[in-house]
């Protein structure tokens, strides 16, 4: 039966087409397609509501679609639902291990639900919480736990791991460290699909991404080829004493955007050597003083803002 | 690589864990009951019959009326200085007659009083036998203190099918709720975990408590107080598994659908509050008038109490407890049904 439910070579290990899903009036997913390699490790990307937990909880099973087709490894929820979750590690956005348990004792609870698996003190070692296995789950900082939610999605060893919002809430540090986990995972060919709404987190796991917003992707492919999508893929950041005009601004050379935030404009620029003289020449012209000044390449939060016009965060 | 334990057996370990580790549900399964019974028991226990305060008013003879009250064990004798004083007293309910103590005796009282016909008659026994009257018809009293009469007979066997009611709609439909609103149940739920285990879990962690809980309750009972348990031992455990069943079937019932501790809270305060009142747990549900009864007789508690009851007072075998049994069952199968069938997962 293990062997009919591996994904063959050829075979994307998740699928899905046409995905609708509405809330009353509110269509959480409008049609939305996807293909997932296996040992890829993909990112849906996009702002808080545009559907990326409704996304992929039905990838995972929990949810029904109103329309559409979902395969993952080759099967459908209504088919082979058990096989699947044997083959699959999930989790969820937000959950909360009972307090009274220990580490361990959460561990080889959920190591119980599969037939197949790694052992807890493994899974434990693996995600660092070694230390913390006789720990009760309610005295663990919020990232200890959020590594425990993954060594539970992890304990039944699953060809596919799902983590929503893996790092949301959590300290650099604490993120950081989580990211080395998942990047571990990847590194044994397994499958990963991840939501997040930060860039950094998606452009260092992820091999590819899809940007989500109001239900529908608006962009897909690896970070690198989104930002260089862009017309503009580098930011000049500066300050200066009076500030610039916007309209001198968007005289410059090879400007596509500019906003203004804590003071200092933001331009979006298609070449810094073009760019960069001719906002100096300004300047000097006008007898401005320049106060501060750097430069970096696009991240995905610019592709985010130049297709929708808006931040990722409203922060 | 085995998976270590079975899913059911793990997860009703994970549920004893977490009970356990709760040291306030602890209290309130196993000390709360015990301290009931203890304080029910000794304010109701049985004192023996009280003396009658009767009082005498003005002077009295050397050798009189006094003299002869006071050797009665029945009456508790009060002297007022004047019969003014003693009227006051009579007035007030303080004594239930007075006597002057002339020729011919006096008596004031108010006989529409039972306890003041009562005292008419104490006194008037003690004043004719102090004025050396023999009764002509010898008589010997025969106090009766039957074990299993008394108010904590009664009240044992109640707060027991309390006790399993209570903590098995608590523990389970609290417990289902909390691991709902923490998402729990619904990450459980995209894990291979079959969902009969962990409905079945709930089930078998209860039985184990139960199965302490009973056994604390009837054993203080019976040591403490002297409870009788005049049935056999297993149709006692039987009684407590089966109400167990019907109890457990109703806390899944109110942790199948809310979602949230408010709901919860309320829905059960709300199916266990009528029940403490009506189904005989401190008093006898007869009490209430006759078109309850029938109402009252279908409520599983009533059920349950009725049957441990005439268990453990009355020695009665299962055979003739047919129809609280089947009343349980009833409960039972029709709270397991629609539990399963709305029971919500996320």
């Amino acid at each position: 039966m293990e062997a009919a439910v591996s994904p063959s070579p050829a075979g994307p290990a998740i699928a899905c087409r046409g995905l609708v899903k509405r809330f009353g009036d509110v269509t959480a997913v409008d049609g939305l397609d996807l293909t997932v390699a296996p040992g890829e490790c993909f990112g849906l990307l996009g702002p808080n509501g545009a559907g990326k937990t409704t996304t992929i909880e039905i990838l995972e099973g929990l949810t029904k679609p109103d329309g559409g087709d979902v395969q993952i490894l080759g099967r459908r929820w209504g088919t082979h639902e058990w096989e699947l979750r044997e083959k699959l590690g999930i989790s969820l956005q937000e959950t909360k291990f009972s307090e009274k348990l220990t580490v361990l004792e959460t561990l080889r609870l959920f190591r119980s639900f599969y037939r197949t698996g790694r052992k807890p003190e493994e899974a434990l070692a693996d995600l660092a919480l070694e230390e913390k296995k006789n720990s009760r789950v309610g005295k663990l900082s919020g990232g200890q736990r959020q590594r425990l939610a993954v060594a539970c999605a992890l304990v039944g060893k699953p060809d596919i791991l799902f983590l929503d919002e893996p790092t949301t809430g959590l300290d650099p540090q604490s993120r950081r460290e989580l990211w080395g986990h998942i990047e571990g995972f990847r590194a044994s060919g397994r499958t990963v699909m991840l939501t997040t709404h930060y860039m950094e987190e998606a452009e260092r796991l992820c091999d590819r991404v899809a940007i989500i917003d109001h239900g529908k992707i608006i962009a897909e492919g690896t970070p690198a080829e989104l930002i260089k999508g862009l017309h503009a893929p580098h930011i000049v950041e500066f300050g200066s004493e009076p500030a610039m005009t916007e309209v001198a601004l968007r005289a410059l050379p090879g400007v596509a955007d500019c906003r203004a935030r804590g003071g200092n404009w933001f331009v979006s620029v298609a070449s810094l050597v073009d760019a960069v003289p001719a906002l100096l020449g300004v300047l000097d012209r006008t007898g401005a003083k320049l106060v501060s000044l750097s430069t970096h390449r696009a991240t995905l939060e610019d592709v985010f803002i130049a297709l929708t016009g808006r931040e990722l965060r409203d922060e | 690589m085995s998976r270590g334990s079975h899913p059911l057996a793990a997860l009703t370990k994970a549920r004893l864990l977490e009970f356990v580790r709760e040291p306030e549900a602890l209290f309130w399964v196993f000390v709360f009951p015990m301290v009931m019974a203890l304080v029910l028991g000794f304010a109701f226990r049985d004192k023996g019959p009280e003396p009658i305060p009767v009082g005498i008013g003005g002077e009295s003879r050397p050798g009189g009326v006094g003299e002869a009250l006071s050797r009665s064990a029945a009456l508790k004798t009060l002297r007022f200085a004047s019969m003014e004083a003693g009227r006051a007293a009579l007035r007030t309910g303080k004594i239930a007659l007075l006597v002057e103590d002339r020729s011919p005796v006096v008596y004031e009282y108010d006989p529409t009083r039972p306890d003041s016909r009562l005292a008419r008659l104490e006194v008037d026994a003690a004043v004719q036998r102090g004025g050396g009257r023999v009764d002509p018809v010898p008589v010997r009293d025969e106090p009766i203190h039957e074990k299993g009469a008394r108010y904590i007979d009664f009240l044992v066997p109640g707060l027991l099918g309390l006790n399993l009611l209570s903590t098995s709609v608590w523990g389970i439909g609290f417990g289902i709720v909390n691991a709902r609103m923490k998402k729990t149940l619904k990450l459980m739920t995209a894990t291979p975990m079959r969902r009969s285990d962990y409905l079945l879990s709930h089930m078998f962690s209860r039985f184990v408590f139960l199965a302490i809980e009973s056994t604390a309750i009837v054993v203080f009972g019976v040591l403490v107080f002297g409870v009788p348990v005049r049935c056999d031992p297993a149709t006692l455990v039987f009684l407590c598994v089966f109400a167990g069943l019907s109890f457990t079937g109703l806390g899944l019932l109110c942790g199948s659908r809310v979602q949230t501790f408010e709901g919860v809270n309320g829905l059960i305060n709300a199916i266990l509050v009528p029940m403490w009142l009506l189904s005989g747990v401190f008093f006898s549900s007869e009490r209430f008038p006759k078109a309850f009864q029938p109402l009252i007789r279908a409520l599983p508690l009533t059920a349950a109490n009725d049957a441990l009851r005439a268990a453990m007072l009355e020695g009665r075998g299962l055979p003739v407890l047919l129809a609280p049994l089947a009343i349980l069952l009833a409960w039972a199968v029709a709270s397991y049904a629609i539990a399963l069938k709305i029971f919500r997962w996320q």
